[in-house]
């Protein structure tokens, strides 16, 4: 399973991180800890398409992207 | 302590404090300043500047006076500093003011603005709650400041795009002021930090009234929707979103997008004007002949349920 961890990142970092591990496949979960990134890698998913799920982990938030 | 001369403080969330100096003079009183968010210092202090002016502009006043505010780092290079204030300087001088003068301080972040007074009469002074029914609603600057700059500092734009966008700031709204006095507005504000519909709340729930937003007529900036669907989009403008959550309608039937852009937080943004709707016509052929590219976009109406309506 394609896995990046984009805690400690500030928009529009995790959103590029992601753009950049989906480019080498799918599923990918991507690790993030706040909102700001949770909605903006989510609108970049749905946008290309792809099936987002979110849940929360502690106080971080882990996005399946399929 | 009640002054009753301060006709415009705190209370009415408007862009400047307004205080009655005589029966037919009031003094307009402003200050912002912000960390850089462009890389180019000179650009970066017309930009400042130009923001910091725009809220005489808002309350129909033109500014006089202006003192800078200048944080930095001590290992600054005193060049850099010079330019920003440069960038600065011109735009007070493009605006007709003087500089008085100002204060700096050594901070780990550079920071600058201005602190600026203008001066009008009392019967000119336009407040941001003042709209009237059956007002249209003008906008005078496109939106997407705050997506753009956000992927400017990801190096997302090529060249154009930042000097686009750089001259969009760093635009006065001097002519859209000049434009809008002889037509007598309603109300006016800019859009800056809380975004289009942000500020919009404002005059809506300020003048007890609700607007309708055309959204299809919103104008935005090139490149700026793609990169919203993208997902570059500042935090700011989720911040926007979740404090007028509750008084925002905005119709399914509106791409994402675009209205993710309606929330987007703006720097030195356009001025919305609330106009009677006799003399909307007279206003837009004014806006053009100063060479405004302004937009109707929306009307007002009695109130209703909800604050904003985007349709």
């Amino acid at each position: 399973m394609n896995k990046i961890d984009a805690r400690g990142y500030s928009c529009p970092e995790p959103v590029l991180m992601t753009k950049q591990a989906l480019a080498k496949g799918r599923p990918l979960t991507v690790l993030v800890d706040n909102r700001t990134a949770v909605q903006n890698i989510t609108r970049f998913a749905q946008n290309q398409k792809l099936v987002v799920k979110c849940k929360e982990v502690g106080p971080d938030f882990e996005l399946t992207i399929e | 302590m009640q002054d009753e001369r301060l006709v415009v403080g705190f209370d009415s969330s408007d862009d400047a404090a307004v205080y009655l100096v005589r029966d037919d003079l009031a003094a307009i009183h402003t200050v912002d300043f912000f960390p850089p968010i462009v890389d180019d210092p000179y650009a970066f202090g017309q930009i400042a500047a130009a923001n910091s002016l725009s809220d005489v502009y808002a309350m129909g006043g033109m500014p006089n006076l202006a003192m800078n505010l200048i944080c930095f780092p001590s290992c600054l290079d005193l060049q850099t500093v010079r330019a920003i204030l440069e960038g600065g300087a011109d735009k007070v001088r493009e605006a007709g003011a003087v500089i008085a003068g100002g204060h700096s301080i050594e901070d780990s972040e550079p920071k600058y603005g201005l602190c600026v007074t203008g001066y009008a009469h009392p019967d000119d002074i336009l407040r941001n709650d003042r709209a009237r029914p059956g007002d249209k609603l003008v906008l005078t600057k496109p939106l997407g400041t705050g997506i753009l700059t956000t992927a400017a500092m990801a190096e997302l734009l090529d060249e154009q795009q930042v000097r686009d966008m750089t001259a969009v700031m760093a635009t006065l709204n001097k002519n859209a002021q000049r434009a809008m006095m002889p037509v007598r507005p309603s109300a006016c504000t800019d859009v800056t930090g809380f975004g289009f519909l942000g500020h919009l709340c404002e005059l809506a729930r300020g003048s007890g009234l609700s607007v309708v937003i055309d959204s299809k007529s919103v104008p935005v900036l090139p490149g700026v929707l793609e990169l919203a669907s993208e997902g570059i989009i500042p935090a700011g403008t989720y911040r926007n979103m979740d404090f007028v959550a509750d008084e925002v309608l905005v119709d399914p039937s509106v791409p994402q997008a675009l209205s993710d852009v309606l929330y987007d937080p703006q720097t030195s943004g356009g001025l919305l004007i609330s106009v009677p709707e006799a003399r909307s016509g007279e206003l837009m052929q004014r806006l053009e002949a100063e060479g405004v590219a302004a937009a109707l976009v929306g009307e007002v109406r009695d109130r209703g349920d909800r604050a904003v309506t985007v349709l």
